[in-house]
């Protein structure tokens, strides 16, 4: 399968398997007008299989969201077909408004207006928790 | 400027300091007498409470401080929809400080982050109480003397208790201490609080589900009420709320020195007969909980 090489744009690489479509939706991709490729299951010599994400246009993505939903991912900016820039994850300390607390006692249950934070208490077992009521995240 | 949310949001040397005042104010209560003369606490209780509103008020009128507030939801702007956020920065032009009980947890933090003044969590749903922590810590303070080397049984509800939670996550950062864990299989101690405050800090623990089994190694016994709701089988919960009903005999093994805390309000999981056992500390510990909220008010508004 050939998908076009692209000269202005970003491509996230190394996603794990079967999470592209996750990371697509998160950071609403499909509001783009420009070209998107979606890749699922390429092989990988370092993960076996792996999903990737091509964007035809260099624009500012969330960080944060990449990283949380995979820290090992890796993120390849191009300019004028070269390659400008490569991003290393991880995961972030803090996300904001990416994941909701199912908590039905936390504040956020009632006062909709309320940013849903949540942070890194484990990095090793990569538990987040909400910032007001400490609920785990769901993963 | 300081709020308190949270009980680890203290260091131990702040802790240490906020007791020794506490024990300083019940030693010379006319000295403090003043020491707020001209400030305003506000008491936003969303939810009912005996004893944690009231201790508030008296330790700030107890400084010489003014009180206003109120005390259920129904009797504020709540019951319109106002939120947590307008609510505080209403009150915080009208008072020096701020205590909030809240039903819904993490509403004192959305407080705190909207306040001109300081917030102090007088309770958020099941989540966190660090007066009361404030207060068992003092009155371990005022009976032990010491926070170290002592062996410390929590018996009842272990599940749901947020008083549980706090006092052994404050405990935990302090050396040579062992937590004895007694409850049903049902109620025992969350593995989010085990991993987190106990093996984080290589605390050693034993569970049980037989109180007078541990009774005689206990330097401190603190009690929580087994609540009749978290049961599906009535029987179940007939066949251990007696199991954990303090009385006389249960402490004929228990030290000579033991401590006996509850966080209060009981109903039956400490028979009256105990109440006369001078190694009873409850009713001290409610005492308590007033001087080591006049230290706290005194640490926030920077008073000396």
């Amino acid at each position: 399968m050939i998908i076009d090489a692209i000269s202005n744009g970003i491509v996230i690489d190394h996603i794990s398997a079967g999470k592209a479509m996750k990371l697509y939706n998160i950071l609403g991709l499909d509001k783009l007008d420009c070209s998107v490729a979606l890749l699922k299951n390429v092989s990988s010599g370092k993960l076996g299989r792996k999903d990737i994400i091509k964007i035809d246009r260099v624009l500012d993505l969330d960080w944060d969201v990449i990283g949380y939903v995979d820290p090992g991912i890796t993120v390849n900016i191009i300019k004028d077909g070269k390659l400008a820039e490569k991003r290393q994850l991880k995961l972030p300390e803090r996300i904001t408004n990416v994941i909701r607390c199912k908590n039905p006692r936390c504040i956020t249950s009632v006062e909709q207006e309320l940013p849903q934070i949540f942070t890194l208490t484990d990095e090793e077992t990569r538990t987040y928790r909400c910032l007001y009521c400490e609920t785990k995240a769901e993963k | 400027m300081e709020h308190l949310i949270d009980i680890l949001q203290l260091s131990t040397q702040e802790i240490d300091e906020m007791v020794a005042t506490a024990n300083d104010i019940i030693d010379h209560p006319e000295a403090y007498a003043h020491k707020c003369d001209g400030k305003i606490l506000a008491t936003l209780f969303f939810e009912p409470s005996t004893r944690t509103r009231l201790s508030f008020e008296s330790a700030m009128l107890g400084l010489g401080g003014k009180v206003l507030g109120f005390s259920s939801a129904s009797s504020s702007s709540a019951a319109k929809g106002e939120s947590v956020s307008d609510t505080v920065r209403t009150v915080s032009c009208y008072s020096d400080i701020i205590a909030m009980r809240h039903p819904k947890e993490g509403a004192p933090l959305v407080a705190s982050m909207h306040s001109e003044v300081p917030v102090i969590n007088a309770g958020d749903g099941g989540h966190n109480h660090p007066t009361q922590t404030l207060t068992d810590l003092l009155t371990i303070n005022r009976e032990k003397g010491r926070f170290n080397d002592l062996t410390v049984g929590f018996c009842g509800d272990l599940k749901f208790g947020r008083t549980v939670h706090s006092l052994i996550s404050a405990l935990s950062r302090y050396t040579g201490i062992k937590i004895v864990l007694i409850s049903p299989e049902e109620l025992k101690l969350p593995s989010y609080v085990k991993a987190e405050a106990l093996k984080k800090n290589n605390i050693p623990y034993e569970q049980t589900t037989d109180l007078e089994s541990v009774m005689p190694q206990l330097d401190i016994l603190y009690m929580t009420r087994v609540q009749r709701e978290r049961f599906f089988n009535e029987e179940d919960y007939l066949r251990l709320k007696d199991s954990y009903i303090l009385t006389p005999e249960k402490l004929v093994n228990a030290k000579k020195d033991l401590c006996i805390l509850h966080p209060l309000p009981r109903v039956n999981e400490i028979s009256v007969a105990v109440d006369d056992d001078p190694r009873a500390c409850y009713f001290k510990q409610v005492r308590n909980g007033r001087f080591i909220r006049m230290a706290l008010i005194l640490k926030l508004l920077g008073i000396e």
